[in-house]
């Protein structure tokens, strides 16, 4: 446990599209209101402010989150940016957590925006420059590629087929349907996955999430308050995170240890000895379809390669035993970086408040997990929630 | 926050002046993390909980630039992220993760590889608003120089007292090691230096310099377990004003003022004036330095620039204030400023700031400010 307990008591998104008109600010800015509105506050409540958007690349602009501040509430208040790639979406929720946890503030409001579309003529544009200038860079390589060596990696090890991991993008952008923020909610077959076109084998375009804009938003506060504004206050109990070396070619990429890591950081302090039993409803971090099974066998949520049986057998659909990804993922909602793991905390709040409608799933949930993965296939953060 | 809960228990500095082709990045972070782990007597695989880093991906050539620190800092397969923002506010990270009670021992890094950049202003250019203020098209610090006309008009200090603070600081530099760009200057070369803004001046403005820098945080529990001499982190503050020029309180920064007021509050601070012995507070500008020290309550308004004459702000001083040479006389050091402020203050408090050390330093200030474009800053009180 932590000096003060910390809950969620407001959530908030935008709808999740392939090109807003709004700025990044103003996307911020709906999502913060929607948050706080949930909550019944308004701003003069929040004592703080955690932002997180990914890589300035996308927008043009240098210290982005100074330029995001006023639309993410931070107007002269404390207000701080964290960062770790894709991973910061629930990363920034921790980060939220700590400056309550530590007793310095009673609230906060923590915000994930990202606008991609700016970068022209594609945001896959903006990775050219995330590898390193001397071995990789001058490869001229793409997210890509790298995704498709993990892919490749994780079937051969577990002899997995691409049918079988095409089912989670099944799943995923069917639950999204149900996701009025949702961008490309489809009902699609196995077989369209496999008919779709070939990106960087094995990766085919249905197996991978959209580019986004988008912005989500959270209000937390301590145990001391959180009951003055919610009757149902979703307890952050365990948070975890954990960076893996640069050098991604050094390392077996069919299982993410970094992620492993992280969530036994976060289940010891949640008291979480049996993750399987006590863990009801999951929202792995799913920019690709097999990055899904991938991150359950990372979040010990099964045995190393026994993901994709599992899947087959539906226990991870909503009416299923660990229903995952019931929002829809990124898959399906739409993958704007920061904001997508922002979304999948919020969903996970809404799901143990039995608030997320078309989207509850069946089986009684008490205790949540959600989780966000970035940088070079290196970054594991890990949320646990409870009612 | 309860006063002596989080102390700095180690610092490490890797300085390498204004050009720095020898050295990475990683490197320079490497023997800053190491020098800090040696002095305060932790091993980086054992004994430290978490790691912040402060960085931004356009100062780095780099997207995502958090991917390229855990190696050389001990951090891989720890618990590692990044703050985008000064050095202070990644201090300001790492105690409140240590007041959760889940943390014991967190290390702060921050880096400058600015000689890296070519053109520093292009880049600055990026930070400003894309539909509002960068189609003006202006060289960035045209915004100090408003600022600037601003202040001097508002307070009445003149623009001469501007210059004495770059005579200061650049003298002061002469005696410590990290003064890249101090010198032996007079009144007359700063007041004959080229306008770049008016009424700024070339003389006034800090230069940029490559450092690695890193300090070692710990809980109360554990602090005199490692060392000695732990130097407590009693207040600390951060705020962001209006991202917008226009919208922002340009004579008296809001992000200094609410910054202090949390601060000090914590540490319990009434009369910030008598409270220190030591300041390190930013002159990224030669102004910038009398408005912090009058926004902050170190002086009254309009006062700052006579006290700065009657040598109040000297070494030997009432309280001295950028005894290191600050960033006129060091260098700036993008969003190591604020880690290189507070070291400043440690040293002093720790009596190891040799020849320009303060006598009877018991407790310091440190502020930061992120520099054009933003209204971003932070102010951290140290005590020993």
């Amino acid at each position: 446990m932590s000096l003060k307990r910390v809950a969620i008591v407001g959530a908030g998104i935008t709808k999740f599209m392939r090109r807003a008109q709004e700025t990044g600010r103003e996307l911020s800015y709906y999502a913060a209101k929607m948050a706080l509105k949930s909550a019944g506050m308004t701003l003069d409540e929040i004592q703080c402010v955690a932002e997180s958007t990914a890589p300035d690349a996308f927008d043009g602009i240098h210290m982005n989150g100074e330029y995001l501040s006023d639309g993410a509430g931070g107007w002269r208040k404390p207000y701080i940016r964290s960062y770790v790639g894709g991973g910061s979406g629930v990363f920034v929720v921790n980060h939220g957590w700590y400056q309550v946890a530590s007793g310095m503030f009673d609230t906060c409001l923590v915000v994930a925006s990202e606008k991609m579309s700016s970068c022209h003529p594609h945001p896959q544009g903006a990775f050219l420059n995330i590898f390193d200038n001397f071995i990789e860079r001058p490869l001229g390589c793409n997210l890509l590629w790298i995704f498709a060596l993990e892919m490749n990696r994780y079937m051969t090890v577990h002899k997995i087929s691409h049918e079988q991991i095409a089912l989670v993008s099944v799943k995923n952008k069917r639950n999204a349907l149900d996701n009025p923020a949702a961008q490309i909610p489809e009902k699609i077959t196995v077989q369209d996955v496999l008919n779709s076109e070939v990106l960087a084998w094995p990766v085919h375009r249905l197996d991978i999430s959209p580019t986004s804009d988008g912005a989500a938003a959270l209000v937390l506060a301590s145990e001391d308050v959180a009951h003055k504004y919610t009757d149902k206050p979703v307890w952050i109990d365990g948070v975890g995170w954990n960076l893996d070396t640069t050098y991604w070619t050094n390392k077996d990429l069919y299982y993410p240890r970094y992620v492993e890591k992280a969530a036994i950081m976060a289940y010891k302090m949640a008291g979480i000895t049996d993750p399987r039993r006590e863990i009801h409803i999951a929202e792995p971090y799913d920019p690709f379809d097999y990055k899904e099974l991938h991150h359950m066998e990372g979040l010990l949520l099964c045995d190393k390669g026994e993901a994709p049986k599992i899947t087959e057998k539906g226990i991870t659909q909503r009416d299923g035993a660990m229903p995952t990804c019931p929002s829809g993922g990124l898959l399906g909602v739409g993958n704007p970086i920061a904001a997508s793991g922002t979304m999948k905390v919020a969903e996970m709040f809404w799901q143990l408040r039995g608030e997320a409608g078309a989207r509850q799933v069946t089986r009684e949930c008490k205790t949540a997990v959600a989780q966000a993965w970035g940088d070079l296939m290196q970054v594991g953060t890990v949320i646990v929630l409870r009612k | 926050m309860p006063r002596k809960k989080v102390a700095v228990i180690g610092y490490g500095i890797a300085s390498y002046g204004a050009l720095s082709p020898e050295v990475s990045y990683k490197e320079m972070m490497y023997e800053a993390c190491s020098r800090a782990y040696q002095m305060a007597g932790v091993n980086p695989r054992k004994d430290v909980d978490s790691f912040v880093t402060c960085s931004e991906d356009y100062d780095e050539g780099t997207s995502i630039f958090d991917e390229y620190v855990p190696d050389q800092m001990g951090a891989m397969l720890r618990p590692t992220h990044t703050i985008a923002g000064d050095g202070l506010q990644g201090v300001a990270a790492g105690v409140m993760q240590i007041l959760t009670k889940r943390f014991d021992v967190v290390v702060v890094e921050a880096h400058s590889k600015a000689s890296n950049v070519t053109d520093h202003a292009g880049l600055l250019h990026f930070a400003e608003d894309p539909a509002f203020t960068r189609p003006i098209l202006a060289h960035p610090y045209f915004l100090a120089g408003l600022e600037m006309r601003c202040f001097l008009t508002l307070s009445g200090n003149m623009e001469i007292d501007a210059a004495k603070v770059v005579v200061k600081n650049k003298n002061n530099a002469l005696k410590n090691p990290l003064g890249v760009h101090s010198a032996n200057i007079a009144l007359e070369d700063v007041l004959a230096s080229e306008p770049s803004f008016e009424p700024l001046k070339k003389l006034d403005e800090a230069r940029l310099s490559d450092i690695g820098l890193c300090v070692v945080l710990a809980s109360e529990d554990v602090a005199n377990k490692f060392v000695s001499n732990p130097v407590w982190i009693t207040g600390i503050g951060w705020c962001s004003d209006s991202f917008q020029p226009e919208r922002r309180e340009l004579c008296w920064p809001a992000y200094a003022k609410l910054s202090a007021d949390m601060a000090y509050q914590q540490a319990g601070i009434k009369n910030p004036a008598r409270a220190f012995q030591v300041a390190e507070i930013d002159d990224t500008f030669s102004y910038k330095e009398l408005q912090h020290i009058e926004t902050i309550g170190l002086a009254r308004v309009g006062e700052s620039g006579e006290k700065l004459e009657e040598g109040a702000f000297g070494i030997d001083g009432e309280i001295a204030v950028n005894a290191s040479g600050g960033s006129l006389g060091c260098g700036r050091m993008l969003d190591a400023t604020g880690l290189f402020r507070l070291i400043e203050v440690v040293k002093q408090l720790r009596g190891e700031a040799g020849a320009y050390q303060v006598k009877n330093a018991r407790a310091g200030v440190a502020l930061s400010w992120r520099g054009i474009p933003t209204a971003t800053g932070a102010v951290c009180v140290l005590e020993v």
